[in-house]
Formats: C-alpha cells, structure tokens, sequence
C-alpha cells in the first residue's frame, strides 16, 4: 500500500466512523452539552457575581473577585480540572456518589466563571453612568439600579463575548476524561480516542472533531451575526418627524 | 385640575466641594408650594450640582434643604427620590425597555402597583404628554422632543411632590424646544412647585414665579422675573443678561 493511501485511511476510514456514529450521537454528543451548557448556566451565575464584586466599592469584595479571576485565568484547565475533579472526590462521593459530572462541571464553572467575570465586569462598565443617575433619581436603590437597568445593558452589549465562552466550554468539556468516566458517561472526544486507540485508525477521533466542529462553527457566525445586529441595532423605523404643539402658553391641560 | 399635593422647596446655605474644587459656597433658593423657580447663570456655575443636592444625587458637605420646612437630610434618600422627579439633559431613558417600560418599571418594583394598575396609570401619563401612540416604542425611534416628554412622564407616573428640571431643552434641536417647553408650562400653571435650571430665558421670564442667578456656586440674585430681567442689581448678573439676550 502505497504512504499516501495508508495516510487517507488513518483519517478517513468510512467503516470505523460509521462503528463509533451511532455512540457518538446517543451518548457522546448528549454529555458533551450537558457539560458545556450547565457550566455554561453555573458559570454564568458565579460570572456576575465576580462582576459585581469587582466592581464594588468595598475592597474586601474586590480584592478577593480579583484574585479568583487571576487564579482560575491563570492555570491551566487540565490543572484546574485534574485539582478539583481528584482533589475534592472523597467529598464528592459523599454527596453523590462516584459520579465524576459534577466536579467536572463545577470545575470547568469555576474556570468559565473568572472570563465571564471580566467579560460581564466590561460591559457593566459600559452602560453610561447617566443611566445609574437616572435609575437613581427614580428612587431606586443602587442594588435595584444595577438588576433592573445597568446589568440587563451590560450583558447584552457583551453577549458575543458570552457565546465565544460558550464555545470555549465545548471545547474545554473534553478535558473531563481526566476524572475517568464510565462507558455511559464518555464525552465526543473519549468515544473517538477509545475507538482510535482500540483499533489504532484515528478516523473515529476524526469524527469526533467534526462533532465538535458541528457545534462551535455555527456559534462563531452566530457570535458575528449577533455582533453586528448590537452594532447596528435591530432593524427599526427611523425616528419620525416631530409635530410639537407650538404654544408656550400654558393649555390648561395638567400633565399630571 | 388635579388637586395639588406640591410641597414648598427651601435650599439653605449649601456648600459642596470636589476636592479643592469648591462647586457650592453657600446657595439659598427658595421655591413656595405649587411655585416654579428658573434657575439661570453660565455653565460651571454650579446649577446642575445645586439640584442633584436637592434630590441628593450628591451630598452636600453642609447646609440643608428643607421640603414644607422639614429638612430631607434625615431621610432615607430612595425614599426621597420618590418624592421628587427629575428630569435630566440627555433624557436617560432606558433604552433596553419599551416607553410603557420605561414608566411602569418604577411603578411596579417602588410603588409595588400591579401590572394592569401600572399599565394604565402609564398609558394616561403618556396621553397627557401627548404620546399615547408611542407605547410600544423604543427610546431610539423617538425624537429628542419625544424621549424628553417620555422623561417627564415618567417622572410623574411616580407622583412626585417636586420636579427638578436639568436643562431639559439644551440637547433638543431648536424645533423641538417648544413642545418640551410646553408641557413644562403646563406643569408648572397645574401647581407643582418646580426647579428649573434652563438657559430659555424666554421660558424663565414667562412662567417662573422666580428667578434665580448663580455665579461661582451661589445665588448671587433672585426675585420675580420682572425685577431680575428689567432691573438686574448685581453687575455680573448685568453682564450676563447682555450676553444671553
């Protein structure tokens, strides 16, 4: 056999993909965005209240919000995993048994939560301070202020950003095969690896990467399509005219 | 009509600084109920600064403002706001919520009213501003004329006993002034006692009981319209009127 044909058939083996399709799809693809959207959910939660934290005036809440985001930024995930999904399994086991999920998620939260955290912290910052002036001048608390008017602007203008962590995380979800997982319990990437390693033909890792591929492009050009519309608004009539009644004097009318 | 519920204003001897920047030295300004008070002077003179004291957007350092004779320093400020409307230069609208949206959101998270009680108290507030059709808009397909008016009607959706005027016609294109100005006029004829720091001296001159100049954080001069406008006493007040007239 010729090197470039043996070379076709490491990758593109047809009859290993069509063996490991069906786990993929059943199993592989079902775990793989369960990990990815509840740390994406959890991740989200503990995101904004780093942001708010780090945005606080009171330094003993953004001293520590700052050096969680350093900490968890700083480290690499396989670390960060490999140390909360080992580190707190005897805890774990009392709580729900061997199941290695929830560390896994809790692990890759932790992680998502200190880009979202900054991600979240921008866009807060964003929103004109004029907004909180007049929130406030309502009679609104600054706390009420801040969940009513300034975080639901903030967090749409970085809603991009938001989605690109989301990407990330489907990625990231893969790492979870450090904590050893059950048949049952095998993400996209330990389904491929398993049959590559098993037969030594990396096209079921191949197919695995696809699965991957299937997610995350979608997302990227929702990300730029998403992007654009916060750019340029949704599409709206353009303001009218003004027809103002021109008379200073009062009309007798109470505006009240 | 409706009856008026307005309360008279008193600032008393309000000093605030910003550092070495001393913004207030000493304001007075006195307002009686159901009056309107135009407060005029150049920029930098401390006139914004002198109404955020009022609904204390910004603390002042000393001094006191009273409402019917009773100081507001006291109060807790959240519950003050609600007490006195405000209405701002650049509108600040929310611009994530529809106009309903706009007015209801303080009437259902302050005044704990229900939606449909909410609703409709908005609704009527919006007619009177003349924008019944514009519910369902956002901020940005308004007009400035329009976002202003949307402005004043939320603030007084909320009731307020005072109303706080920030230039609100200095962002507007020229034809849009009016119809701002007009509501104001009609505000100001139906008895609210108001504070309006505005540079239409047109407006000051017909429909405040008083007018007031500040200069480097004080009330150099105040007094009826006639008086401050024919018969200015102080030269820096002198020298201003020859400039804005």
């Amino acid at each position: 056999m010729d090197p470039l044909s043996t070379l076709w058939e490491t990758f593109f083996d047809w009859e290993s993909m069509r063996e490991a399709l069906p786990e993929m799809l059943t199993v592989g693809l079902p775990n793989t965005l369960t990990l990815a959207v509840s740390a994406a959910l959890l991740g989200s939660v503990l995101g904004m209240l780093l942001a708010v934290a780090g945005i606080s005036r009171t330094r003993w809440l953004r001293w520590p919000a700052r050096i969680y985001t350093d900490v968890f930024r700083g480290l690499p995930a396989a670390a960060t995993i490999l140390l909360i999904g080992v580190g707190l399994a005897p805890l774990g086991m009392q709580v729900w048994g061997p199941n290695p999920y929830p560390l896994g998620v809790l692990a890759l939260s932790l992680i998502a939560a200190a880009y979202l955290g900054e991600i979240f912290r921008a866009g807060i910052l964003s929103v004109e301070a004029a907004q909180l002036e007049g929130a406030r001048a309502l009679g609104f608390s600054w706390g009420e202020a801040m969940r009513l008017v300034i975080i639901p602007q903030g967090v749409r203008r970085v809603l991009p950003a938001w989605v690109n962590q989301l990407i990330s995380l489907i990625k990231d979800s893969s790492l979870v095969y450090f904590l050893g997982l059950l048949a049952s319990q095998r993400e996209l990437f330990r389904i491929g690896q398993d049959y590559a390693a098993n037969t030594g033909n990396q096209s079921a890792l191949l197919l695995a990467g696809l699965f991957y591929l299937l997610l995350t492009v979608p997302l990227t050009h929702a990300v730029n399509w998403l992007d654009r519309r916060l750019r340029q608004g949704r599409p709206a009539a353009p303001p009218e005219p003004d027809t103002e009644p021109a008379d200073l004097t009062p009309s007798g009318k109470d505006p009240r | 009509m409706t009856t008026t519920t307005s309360v008279s204003l008193a600032v008393r001897d309000v000093h605030l600084a910003f550092g070495a920047h001393r913004v207030l030295r000493g304001a007075d300004l006195d307002v009686a109920r159901g009056g309107a008070a135009c407060v005029i002077g150049p920029s930098g003179s401390g006139k914004s600064t002198l109404l955020r004291t009022i609904n204390r957007l910004i603390e002042p350092d000393r001094g006191d403002v009273l409402l019917d004779g009773r100081s507001v320093l006291r109060d807790d400020p959240d519950a003050l706001r609600q007490r006195i409307g405000m209405v701002f230069q650049q509108f600040n609208l929310f611009p994530h919520l529809s106009v309903l949206r706009n007015i209801t959101l303080a009437l259902r998270k302050l005044k704990k009213l229900d939606e449909d009680e909410a609703v409709a108290l908005a609704r009527a507030q919006l007619d009177l501003v003349g924008l019944a059709g514009k519910a369902d808009a956002r901020p940005a397909q308004l007009s400035g004329g329009q976002q202003q008016r949307v402005a004043i009607a939320r603030a007084l959706a909320l009731r307020p006993q005072v109303m706080l005027f920030d230039e609100a016609t200095s962002a507007l294109d020229p034809e849009l002034v009016k119809g701002v100005l007009a509501v104001m006029a009609d505000l100001a004829a139906a008895g609210m006692t108001m504070v309006v720091v505005t540079h239409e001296m047109g407006f000051a001159r017909s429909v405040a009981d008083t007018v007031a100049f500040m200069d480097a954080g004080v009330v150099l001069e105040s007094g009826p319209p006639e008086a401050v406008f024919e018969a200015p006493e102080h030269p820096r007040l002198r020298r201003f009127l020859s400039q804005v007239l």
